[in-house]
């Protein structure tokens, strides 16, 4: 996905005088040198700063690095000069939740989306493929508007139209199941026979609440939310778009009553938070599996 | 909006906002840097709020805004009556600017260390858009500790962002003091320096007047606090 991010920027820098890159160590070697893609160093609050400085100077930013520095550390720089001085830019971050788990908790960051949710204003899309990575990229630099783009390592077997929607996979009517990004592939496997409606979420934020109605309208009113980040961050929206229909949810993703504190692998992660495919199903019997 | 009025005028502008002590002084400490900006150093106009060529101030100390505000009516940016709404509900004048709201604001400001970072961002963009606009930002002393300000000093020296001025003032706020003074966190990154008596206009505007090519500069304007006042 990474190189498909930097692929799409150096591809509309080319054309687009106003598009600039700020950068702060992490992957400094991946951009081809420009008087418009500036490494800061490792100083990641400065790295908000100027790339505010740069939209307020009438330039797109694409502001990068490593998901826990670009988002935990300077989150009140997100909030102030991006937020409050209400300029636009593109915040992209690699790593996910714990694409390299042995790297240890200081380079994990499944609160990204929590925290970007508690700002107005901000679109926040979670590709499941790289090839989804270049439109997505391409769009958002035609604007003027606050995205936040979630790149991880982890990836589906194939790529989708992006849509600001969801994208119904399959559809059933025992429930409602909404996979965001890479947690696709998981689900459709957890969900295989299972008479249930597969949405597939990219854009997350805003929510598709009509989209999310529409489909528990031809199906039962129980819904599982899929997200690769902090278990039930997309909770209080299912709530609004569902406030008036009688519905059962549920909320898979990264646990967040404790510190998982080991390495391993991001698949051994998966496991311990019920993000396998033996997780998913376990949750999917659970919600769908009593009778109608 | 166009307005007539001069330094003298300050103090009655000054009266049609009341608030906390603690930011008066604050504000006070820093209206002649202020007004030799506006009125004699910055290439900026009530008319030209959006031309991308204007010079860019910003109040990165944005306590104390009431000497900001002052400034602003008097150079035409706001209609003095707005001065009397100050902090109401229904008023775009707070305790902290906020540039959606007040004309001709560039940033808004409260939290302390973010105006640098900011401004060097603006001296980037600037430069690589071929303009030759200045950034002019002001922090206090006290301001400095924020680590923020230490990772835009140094970048703005690597860089050499002969764009960008900051004015320090400095009224020995800060908690632990800058040993060698202030000036000197600066100059060891690269940056040009002059310290004046911050109530000495003149001394301002020739400390303010121009750029050095190829790196920044900063003013430190000195104030010793408790004596502020127009």
């Amino acid at each position: 996905m990474r190189q498909a991010f930097v692929e799409a920027v150096e591809e509309v820098m080319a054309s687009d005088p106003r598009v600039a890159v700020v950068l702060a160590e992490i992957s400094r070697d991946a951009f081809r040198p420009s008087p418009r893609v500036v490494n800061v160093g490792i100083r990641e609050q400065a790295m908000v700063g100027v790339g505010s400085g740069l939209a307020l100077s009438g330039m797109r930013p694409v502001v990068h690095t490593y998901a826990p520095f670009l988002v935990e550390r300077p989150f009140e720089q997100i909030k102030l000069d991006f937020g409050h001085q209400d300029v636009g830019g593109v915040f992209v971050g690699i790593g996910g939740s714990y694409d390299d788990p042995a790297w240890g908790r200081t380079h994990q960051a499944p609160g990204d989306v929590a925290l970007f949710d508690t700002l107005p204003g901000w679109r926040i899309v979670v590709p499941g493929h790289g090839g989804e990575v270049g439109p997505v990229v391409r769009e958002a630099l035609a604007g003027d508007d606050r995205v936040y783009l979630r790149l991880s390592l982890r990836e589906n077997s194939r790529a989708y139209p992006v849509n600001a929607g969801f994208t119904e996979i399959r559809r059933g009517s025992g429930g409602v199941v909404v996979a965001v990004g890479p947690m696709l592939d998981p689900v459709l496997a957890a969900t295989e026979g299972v008479d249930v409606t597969v949405l597939y979420a990219t854009s997350v934020r805003p929510f598709d609440g009509a989209g999310l109605r529409a489909a528990v309208a031809a199906a039962r009113a129980d819904v599982l939310v899929v997200e690769p980040y902090l278990a039930g961050t997309s909770a209080h929206v299912v709530a609004e778009a569902l406030a008036d229909v009688p519905h059962r949810s549920r909320a898979l993703g990264v646990r967040r009553e404790s510190e998982l504190r080991a390495y391993g692998t991001a698949e051994d992660h998966d496991s311990a938070h019920d993000l396998d495919v033996v997780g998913i199903s376990a949750a999917v019997r659970q919600l769908f599996g009593h009778p109608v | 909006m166009t307005s007539e009025w001069g330094f003298a005028d300050i103090p009655a502008l000054f009266e049609r906002m009341s608030g906390d002590e603690k930011h008066e002084w604050a504000a006070a400490s820093t209206l002649h840097v202020l007004w030799v900006l506006y009125d004699r150093v910055l290439n900026v106009s009530p008319e030209r709020v959006d031309d991308p060529d204007r010079d860019r101030f910003l109040l990165s100390k944005g306590h104390g805004p009431m000497a900001y505000y002052a400034v602003l009516a008097a150079k035409g940016y706001l209609d003095p009556s707005t001065l009397d709404t100050w902090t109401r509900w229904d008023s775009p004048l707070g305790q902290h600017p906020d540039r959606v709201l007040v004309p001709g604001v560039e940033i808004s400001s409260g939290s302390l260390g973010h105006g640098l970072p900011i401004a060097v961002g603006m001296a980037v963009g600037l430069r690589a858009q071929g303009r030759t606009s200045r950034v002019v930002a002001l922090v206090g002393d006290a301001e400095l500790e924020e680590g923020s300000n230490h990772e835009a000093i140094a970048l703005a020296g690597r860089w050499g962002l002969a764009n960008l001025t900051v004015v320090v003032v400095d009224n020995e706020s800060g908690t632990y003091g800058w040993p060698g003074g202030v000036a000197t966190r600066f100059e060891v990154e690269g940056w040009s320096s002059s310290t004046v008596d911050g109530r000495n206009q003149d001394a301002l505007h020739a400390a303010l007047g121009g750029v050095e090519a190829g790196r920044p500069k900063v003013v430190v304007a000195r104030v010793v606090k408790g004596s502020e006042g127009p």
